[in-house]
């Protein structure tokens, strides 16, 4: 195919915008980076700034994981992330698969009761007051059990299950199999990617939560990762002027940020095209 | 005779035929059982914790203590007291401005972005380079708003920020980025585009992988260039998402995000950055006034409902040909 030289030109110009776009995205993070890897001294020398360190320490991480605040705040966090998910996992297949069933009776009121929940909510106080009664406050459940299912991934979930043949359900009951042996022989080992998908997103979810430790969590000793991470990052912008001996506050800080990116980041790439393919059907079916 | 004796034989087989129809209604239920088992504990679910809360928004009319709790506390008068000390309050303009601005400008600011990467995807011929930059530019939705506050001090912060350390530098004067009314809510919509901009192009570039192909190639038969099949062909094919998700959005626009604005904020910014959701947050559970807090909370998702109701209803108009 011949290209003239304008294409060639316009072809450059893309490039060089999505180099850009793709530095953006990353540059911000490698920055927070080597700001927690740098030594104190090369600090002092450079009055504070640094872009590329020559060279690297682990001090801060170190520092931060021989207090016991941070792996015992990573282990609430691991916790509520597997366990959370398993739950929610259970709760929306369970849910999901007879929502999919179209000749349910009543699927139609189910599903209104299902949708609603989107529209109207009771809002923060009425919610909190509902945990609080039901006696989560203080326990790593209000952090699962509270939003133990997120509708979105109910419904991304039901339209995975829609989408299977029907002939699949007729067979099982030819086969003379239930619906529940249905839908552990059949179904599933069929939906493993969805599953992949949806249990991705409540991971994440999980993982990133910090509005239900901050309604629900008063107990230092059960702060998650990111209740943690934030209170160091407000720490220093006020003592920002307070000299630290061993360690400027801000490498800390960032080793911090770090540390509670860095299994998502790690993660990410590997299942990246998983969420892809569930935010596209979220959004036609939204 | 006859005639009586057939309407009779009519009415039977009325009552046989009704008969048989709630039998088999029930025998339905029945056969299904498994499947209303397996919907039985999430049905529990939603009802204690999604439409209990509903039910207990009743204390926004109630005088809420904490000796009565929901079910005793007396009810207020008026009826709608809270919801005039708010109305009335000079929190109330405040507070609904700020929601509705901060959501305004990320509609405008960010929708446009996603756009432009979407189609530089879209005209980028190396697939290598494409398929990582996708993959980059999808990473910061993955970032929790406090990852996100930790990177924006590291850029921004004035004492220790690099953006100001270079502005010193050159000679000018810091600038205090997180801690000024005039950069706030900058801050806030352009943290929302850096950690969103990938991700929203994905919906755009699955619009427009389902554009015609022969489309482009009449275009460039007509000897057109790749700017205008972007104009033409492009732009228009995928016009239809662009609006729906436009008129979503508008239907959301009563949503601030409370993570984002709740991790970012302080006390100098409240003036510009408190949005309904983080005063309900303060008002309820930090001066502990329930009923207050609740009655904005029920104007907010009332007033919301009714804009994501609109907003379905016209995206249902407009997209009917591919909804």
């Amino acid at each position: 195919m011949v290209r003239g030289r304008s294409d060639r030109i316009f072809d450059i110009f893309i490039y060089v915008v999505l180099v850009l776009v793709a530095i953006s995205a990353i540059l911000p993070l490698l920055y927070v980076l080597s700001i927690s890897l740098t030594p104190y001294s090369e600090v002092l020398k450079n009055g504070g700034f640094i872009l590329f360190p020559k060279s690297i320490t682990f001090d801060a991480y170190k520092e931060l994981f021989a207090d016991s605040v941070i792996p015992k705040a990573f282990w609430v966090t691991v916790f509520v992330t597997v366990v959370g998910s398993f739950i929610n996992m259970v709760l929306t297949i369970l849910m999901a698969y007879p929502l999919s069933r179209r000749k349910l009776r009543g699927r139609t009121f189910f599903l209104m009761i299902v949708v609603f929940t989107m529209l109207f909510s009771g809002g923060l106080i009425p919610t909190y007051l509902v945990v609080r009664d039901t006696g989560l406050m203080n326990t790593v459940w209000s952090m699962i059990v509270p939003s133990a299912i997120w509708t979105f991934n109910l419904l991304i979930m039901k339209s995975f299950f829609e989408s299977l043949p029907e002939e699949l359900h007729d067979s099982a009951r030819i086969d003379g199999a239930g619906e529940t042996t249905a839908l552990i022989k059949l179904v599933l080992p069929l939906s493993i990617p969805s599953i992949m998908t949806v249990s991705l997103f409540y991971m994440v979810g999980h993982w990133n939560d910090f509005f239900s430790a901050v309604l629900y969590i008063t107990n230092k000793e059960l702060y998650p990762l990111q209740v943690i991470v934030r209170n160091l990052l407000l720490e220093s912008s006020n003592l920002s002027q307070q000299t630290d001996v061993t360690l400027p506050t801000v490498t800390l800080q960032m080793a911090a940020v770090i540390s509670a990116s860095l299994p998502i980041i790690l993660v990410y790439p590997f299942v990246q095209k998983h969420f892809t393919k569930g935010m596209l059907i979220g959004a036609i079916k939204g | 005779m006859s005639n009586v004796s057939s309407q009779e034989q009519v009415s039977n087989l009325k009552g046989t035929i009704t008969f048989e129809r709630r039998f088999r209604f029930w025998k339905d239920i029945w056969r299904s059982r498994a499947l209303y088992l397996m919907l039985l504990p999430g049905l529990i679910w939603y009802v204690i914790y999604k439409y209990l809360p509903m039910y207990g928004l009743i204390i926004a009319f109630k005088d809420y203590d904490i000796v009565g709790g929901l079910w005793n506390s007396p009810w207020s008068d008026p009826w709608n007291k809270y919801f005039l000390q708010f109305f009335n309050s000079p929190y109330f303009t405040e507070i609904l401005g700020n929601t509705l601005l901060i959501s305004i400008y990320k509609l405008i600011f960010g929708t446009l972005p996603p756009i432009f990467l979407a189609i530089l995807f879209n005209e980028c011929r190396s697939r290598w380079l494409k398929k990582w930059v996708q993959t980059i530019s999808y990473m910061p939705h993955f970032l929790s708003w406090v990852i996100i506050y930790g990177i924006v001090i590291a850029l921004l912060s004035e004492t220790s920020g690099i953006v100001n350390h270079l502005l010193v530098n050159s000679g000018f004067k810091s600038i205090p980025f997180i801690t000024s009314t005039d950069w706030f809510r900058s801050l806030l919509v352009g943290s929302d585009i850096w950690q969103n901009i990938g991700w929203g192009a994905i919906i755009y570039m699955a619009a427009m992988a389902s554009i015609d192909n022969t489309l482009y190639e009449a275009c460039r038969v007509d000897g057109g260039g790749r700017l205008r099949m972007i104009w033409h062909i492009t732009l228009p094919g995928i016009q239809t998402t662009i609006v729906l998700l436009l008129i979503l959005k508008i239907g959301h626009i009563m949503e601030g995000s409370f993570d984002q604005i709740y991790i970012m904020y302080n006390t100098q910014v409240y003036k510009v950055a408190d949005i309904i959701d983080t005063w309900v947050y303060r008002t309820g559970l930090q001066q502990m006034n329930f009923s207050l807090a609740s009655a904005v909370g029920l104007f907010k998702s009332l007033i919301g409902m009714i804009l994501i109701l609109i907003a379905n209803r016209v995206a249902k108009i407009w997209g009917g040909s591919i909804w």
